[in-house]
This record gives C-alpha cells, sequence and structure tokens, in this order.
C-alpha cells in the first residue's frame, strides 16, 4: 500500500508529513523512556524481518497480490511505539533504495503503516485480548487486530487519495478496503504464526518478565 | 530474547529476502490495482524525484532477474537492521542495564 509520488497534493503530503513526525517524536520519546539496551537487536531484526517479508508478495484473488504490513506483528511483540520506529525505519529505506513509496508521500505511508497500524492493532489487540482468555483468545485477539491494522491504513490511505482530489473518495474507498479485507486475511494468518512462535520462545526465556506479548492486560 | 535467537532470527530474515523473493507475486497490489482500475495509476508515472540504487528491488547490473532480486533483498535487510540497530543505539539512546554488560 505504498502511496506513490503522484497521488497526493502538497496539503495533504504536508499534512500527514507533520503528523507523523509529531507521532515520530513522541515514538522517540516513549521508546527511551522503556527501552532497555538489550532489546535495541530484537528491534532491529524486527525491522529486518518485516522488510523481508515485505518483498514476499502473495496472490489473492483475480491478479492481485498483496503482502504484510507487519505493523500488528511489530505492535504485538514489541508495543506501539518501537512498532512505530521499527515500520518507519522500513519505509524509509525502501523509499531511498527501491523507491519502493514516493519521496514526497514518505509521511502519508508512514502515517498509515508506522502510526495508524501498529495503533490499531495494538488497540484491539488489548480489547479482545481481554474478552477472552486463554491461547485461543489471543490467536482470535492477534487475527483481528492484524486484519483491523490493514483495513485502518486502507482506510486512512484512500482517504488522503481522495481528498487530494485524485479522485472520488465513493470511488476509491470500496475498491481500497474491498482487496484489503482479502489481504488482511494474509496479514492474520502470518501474524498468528509469527507471533505465536515468537511468544513461545520469549515465554521460555523471559517468565516474569514485562513483554508485550501472551497478554500484558 | 538471548543472542543466539536474535542471530537465528536475522538468518530467518536473511533466508526469506534471499530465497522467497523471487518466487514472490509479480501482480500489483492492492493500491496499484486500484489505481489501475479507477484510471489514476498515470498520475505516478515519469514522477521520480531521485534515482534510487535498486528500483523495483532489482540490484543493478545482474543478468538473472531472480538473483537481482535476491540480492536486492539481501542488501535491503541488511540496511534495515543495521540502521535500526544505530537508531536506537544512538538516537533512542537506551538506559543501561543496571551494570549488566552489553550483550
Amino acid at each position: 500500500m505504498h502511496i506513490p509520488d503522484g497521488f497526493l497534493d502538497p496539503k495533504i503530503w504536508v499534512g500527514a508529513s507533520a503528523l507523523s513526525a509529531g507521532a515520530l517524536a513522541a515514538a522517540v520519546s516513549n521508546t527511551r523512556k522503556v527501552l532497555e539496551d538489550r532489546q535495541v537487536p530484537a528491534l532491529g531484526v524486527m525491522a529486518a524481518f518485516i522488510f523481508a517479508a515485505q518483498m514476499i508478495n502473495f496472490p489473492v484473488a483475480g491478479g492481485t497480490s498483496g503482502h504484510l504490513l507487519g505493523g500488528a506483528l511489530a505492535a504485538i511483540l514489541l508495543g506501539p511505539w518501537s512498532a512505530g520506529l521499527i515500520l518507519t525505519t522500513v519505509l524509509v529505506i525502501q523509499m531511498l533504495f527501491f523507491y519502493d513509496g514516493g519521496l514526497t508521500a514518505l509521511g502519508a505511508n508512514v502515517l498509515n503503516m508506522a502510526v495508524i497500524a501498529p495503533w490499531v492493532a495494538y488497540g484491539a489487540y488489548r480489547l479482545v485480548g481481554g474478552l477472552f482468555k486463554g491461547n485461543a483468545g489471543r490467536t482470535v485477539a492477534t487475527f483481528l487486530a492484524a486484519w483491523l491494522s490493514v483495513m485502518a491504513a486502507a482506510l486512512a490511505c484512500s482517504l488522503e487519495i481522495a481528498f487530494s482530489g485524485t479522485v472520488p473518495l465513493a470511488v476509491v474507498l470500496p475498491a481500497m478496503l474491498g482487496w484489503h479485507a482479502l489481504i488482511g486475511i494474509g496479514e492474520g494468518l502470518i501474524t498468528v504464526v509469527v507471533v505465536s512462535f515468537v511468544s513461545r520462545l520469549w515465554g521460555l526465556e523471559q517468565t516474569g518478565q514485562k513483554s508485550y506479548a501472551g497478554g500484558a492486560q | 530474547m538471548n543472542r543466539k535467537n536474535l542471530i537465528w532470527g536475522l538468518l530467518v530474515a536473511l533466508a526469506i529476502a534471499a530465497f522467497l523473493s523471487p518466487f514472490a507475486s509479480p501482480s500489483p497490489d492492492g493500491l496499484e490495482r486500484v489505481a489501475e482500475d479507477k484510471g489514476f495509476l498515470h498520475l505516478a508515472e515519469g514522477k521520480e524525484l531521485f534515482h534510487a540504487l535498486m528500483p523495483d528491488y532489482v540490484f543493478p547490473g545482474i543478468a538473472s532477474e531472480g538473483l537481482a532480486t535476491s540480492l536486492a533483498g539481501l542488501v535491503g535487510t541488511l540496511l534495515v537492521f543495521g540502521a535500526m540497530y544505530l537508531l536506537s543505539r544512538v538516537f533512542v539512546r537506551p538506559k543501561g542495564n543496571a551494570g549488566k554488560g552489553r550483550s
């Protein structure tokens, strides 16, 4: 869902960049408070994994593909603040070296995929995880969080494109949400598998330590 | 999370980038598909503001397309790991871990 240059008008990309800059500043100051030395490599590995996974487009239907966004994955395992920094790093490298996502659209892409997606995922994960206990509950919460994070990012992306005057909202929104409802299923499945695998590893070594995974509620 | 698991995690990421990326679906993604169907994809054409090193995840100067994609994936994964590691080390400046050495 990387927006290229040319889809957004200046008022939208400047506005989105300002919002993203504010969110990043908050993420840096919050992460600075909670991040411990030994967690630094984990952020690097998560960012590397998400970059690699984003390269693997899977077919969904009718000649369309999707790939993992990773906002939910990072938010559930490392918290929404760290997730924002991780996804931003991925998006900046993708833009600078691969021209995936435009230079002027970077702020909007950060807003959609590094801010909105992780926070929606985190909120949904905490909410649904609080309703259902146990492993099955956590799986349902993870899947829903991932699916919703993709839908929320697609919604934001549609609004930005529509308010730029590129295409009417009534045209772009149903199309975007329709495709991303399918892509979100892939996001949900991959996120469930990776979260359950990683939290099992962490469960073995980090008993009693603060972790966002494993029902910190 | 111990060092062994982190190294494994990085190796998994590198393996995905190297071995799976050539088999990724070449179909347009959700946004690209919508732009195509709704007739605004042309707005993105010719709008490049600078020359990226590996546009479309293709490492330059490699004849084999699969190999060029794999290499771009490997380089990108290492770049992202390095950038994130340095950023969180320097920029976020985590507090020390109660006298424990860095791991």
